[in-house]
């Protein structure tokens, strides 16, 4: 047992959990093509759901804040790119692939801008007060959760919004009897850059270094004399501005947003986070990537589990690991 | 003992509002104060046991709703599947108690071992599972649409209590006593007595142990109260209290859907009552409902009239319009998270022992 555990170790161990899923998922299917399908799909799903829940579980691992109000970013994030897209909607319809990226560009950058201002609000406004007491921030939190979820259907109303799409997205390549969604590439591909860019700013710089270390150990990072709290702003603000790229994207992704969307993700986005363990964001990929998986997988299967199959794989890897696959807070 | 300022306040305060809760049907002779009246016997108990987790215990679970929804859907659907009669509503009540008991211990064992923020953010999980779960499975528990049903034959609006000589209703102080009545009374007295059983439960050795296990965890265990044992407990007694409070609203709302028993707006009603109230002290949980469930049902009126004066003015017609209110009282609720952390009534008690 021992010597088997040693060996998945060494070939990547929990890595190996989302290839094992799709191998078992690719017995379950029978069609490589559909198969195939819904793998892009689920990666997909998981990288918008990275984008999401990367800022939650960092600053949980820094600083031991819970932020349950991280969902109105991504809500935000929605709206804004939403507004921005449809302001710019001539844009869009134009046949020139330049203004068409120009206007996504923009409403992805509006998105962003409106998450670290939002970000720095909420840090200094809101959390700064209450560090260090659990409950006080899950009801301080809670609180400003409803309170922009009000300020939304105060500004955008409560009826759905379409979100216009630039035209090279739209469509699916189609390989053989394969069919994948451009909009799906283009989301995995964005997923993967922020990854990397992440992992880049997290393990190769000097700020990365001092981010890493206050999570391991706060206090001691204080006493040789760096300014934690400013460092704390700072993560903030990326979480909250990737909270609001998550959210552009997922707009897009589903072309028709109701102010209901930053609450349905906050559910999934706190499974992710569970999974994957607070505090890294290998876990939180990791967490993300299952989650997308399994999401669809079982939505095509048994699309009745569908529902519940993210609540009992959070139980399930509960029970196995009690702090998640890929915990940095010990 | 000499009791402070502040204390005899809170209890005259409570004397006045079971005073006034005990003859509503006779002070207030319209149907909307009676339903009114209801709700806040209803949410009294609910953010009472609520409170038992989150003041006294220092639990935070968000789902509590699940387990009122439990117990209103359980007598819900014995009473259309059943047919009116106590025999349905004892049944449904058991069956919702016993699944949220059989819930309750395996999110508490599950999940009480690891960290609070890990066991809350898991109860809002499972609470949103069973929420989509109700408007599924539209069979059994009608879906979006929710049950109807009728309630055994003593509540009906045209059952008579007492029959005057002519064969009419009698009415007492003008008030007829019919059917509506016993409902109203029903829920009064089962809330009453749930209450009571709350309260004693506080004031017990198993009150203090708990409050032991929110002030300093370690201690507690190191003193040899299985913590975790105590956890799932009180999350299970919490747990059965809503349940029962669910179902006697199921009894006396005669329809049960997932707005009037397991929507997530009332999960944070129930927030923002046991806060504005005053966590750690029951009577909270009596200050808190009453004036919400009071603003809910007045504050709308006053805000349309509000939003009305201010006709031409950008967004703020649109935050004071009275779908907006909850914006209000989220702002409210921050304010006395950080400001009152204790509550009204925990301050007003504390007003007094500093004089």
């Amino acid at each position: 047992m021992d010597k088997l555990s040693d060996t998945l170790g060494r070939f990547g161990g929990v890595y190996l959990l989302p290839v094992a899923l799709g191998a078992v998922a690719f017995v379950l299917i029978g069609a490589p093509s559909s198969w195939v399908t819904l793998t892009v799909a689920g990666l997909a799903m998981g990288m918008m759901l990275f984008l999401m829940a990367s800022g939650l579980s960092l600053v949980f691992g820094l600083m031991d804040v819970m932020n349950f109000g991280h969902s109105a970013f991504v809500s935000f994030g929605a709206f804004v790119a939403a507004s921005v897209l449809a302001g710019l909607s001539s844009w869009l319809g134009s046949d020139s692939v330049v203004l068409a990226s120009a206007a996504l560009m923009l409403a992805l950058l509006a998105a962003i801008a409106f998450g670290l201002a939002v970000g720095l609000f909420f840090e200094t406004v809101i959390i700064r007060p209450v560090y260090q007491d659990h409950l006080r921030q899950i009801l301080i939190t809670m609180g400003a959760l409803i309170v922009s979820e009000q300020i939304i259907l105060a500004v955008w109303g409560g009826t759905p919004i379409t979100v216009l799409r630039p035209g090279f997205l739209e469509g699916a390549w189609i390989i053989g009897d394969v069919s994948i969604e451009v909009y799906r590439l283009f989301a995995f591909a964005l997923g993967a850059y922020v990854f990397a860019g992440l992992m880049i700013l997290l393990n190769r710089t000097r700020i990365g270094l001092l981010i890493r270390a206050g999570v391991e150990n706060r206090e001691m990072v204080e006493a040789l004399g760096f300014k934690i709290n400013r460092l704390f702003i700072g993560v903030f603000m990326l979480g909250s501005a990737l909270a609001a790229l998550g959210g552009a994207m997922w707009a897009g992704y589903e072309t028709l947003i109701t102010p209901a969307l930053g609450g349905e993700m906050m559910i999934v986005v706190f499974i992710v986070v569970i999974i994957g363990g607070l505090g890294s964001i290998e876990g939180t990929l990791l967490g993300a990537i299952i989650v997308g998986l399994t999401a669809n997988y079982v939505g095509y299967l048994t699309p009745k589990l569908a529902l519940a199959s993210n609540m009992i794989l959070m139980m399930a890897i509960l029970m196995w690991r009690p702090s998640g696959l890929k915990p940095a807070v010990k | 003992m000499k009791q402070s300022f502040g204390t005899i306040a809170v209890k005259t305060t409570m004397l006045i509002i079971a005073a006034l809760l005990l003859f509503a049907p006779f002070l207030f002779q319209d149907i909307r104060a009676l339903e009114v009246a209801a709700r806040i016997c209803i949410f009294i108990v609910l953010v009472a046991s609520y409170d038992l987790l989150i003041g006294y215990t220092g639990i935070v679970s968000f789902a509590h709703t699940m387990f009122f929804g439990f117990g209103a859907y359980g007598a819900a659907i014995a009473l259309k599947q059943m047919g009116p009669g106590w025999d349905a509503v004892a049944l449904g009540a058991l069956a919702g108690v016993l699944v949220s008991l059989v819930v309750a211990t395996v999110i508490g064992l599950i999940s009480l071992r690891v960290k609070a923020i890990f066991f809350a953010m898991i109860t809002l999980a499972a609470a949103s599972v069973v929420l989509v779960l109700a408007s599924q499975l539209s069979q059994i528990t009608g879906g979006e649409d929710g049950i109807t049903y009728r309630a055994p034959d003593i509540f009906k609006t045209a059952t008579k209590l007492m029959v005057d000589d002519d064969g009419k209703v009698v009415r007492w102080f003008g008030v007829k006593l019919n059917g509506k009545l016993a409902g109203y009374y029903f829920v009064f007295a089962s809330s009453l007595a749930l209450f009571l059983v709350l309260l004693r439960i506080t004031v017990s050795p198993l009150g203090t142990v708990l409050m032991a296990i929110r002030e300093n965890e370690a201690r507690a265990e190191a003193m040899g109260y299985r913590v975790v044992a105590y956890r799932t407990f009180v999350f299970c007694l919490a747990a059965v209290v809503a349940s029962l409070a669910g179902s006697v609203y199921a009894v006396w709302l005669k329809y049960t859907g997932p707005d009037t028993a397991l929507a997530f707006h009332i999960m944070i009603d129930i927030l923002l009552m046991v806060v504005i109230g005053g966590m750690g002290t029951m009577w909270g949980a009596v200050v808190g409902a009453v004036l919400l469930v009071m603003a809910q049902y007045y504050l709308r009126d006053l805000m349309g009239a509000a939003s009305e004066a201010l006709h031409g003015i950008p967004l703020l017609p649109e935050l004071l319009a009275p779908d907006r209110w909850l914006f209000w009282l989220g702002i409210i609720f921050i304010l006395l998270v950080y400001f009152f952390p204790k509550g009204i009534v925990g301050t007003l008690m504390l007003r007094g022992t500093r004089t």
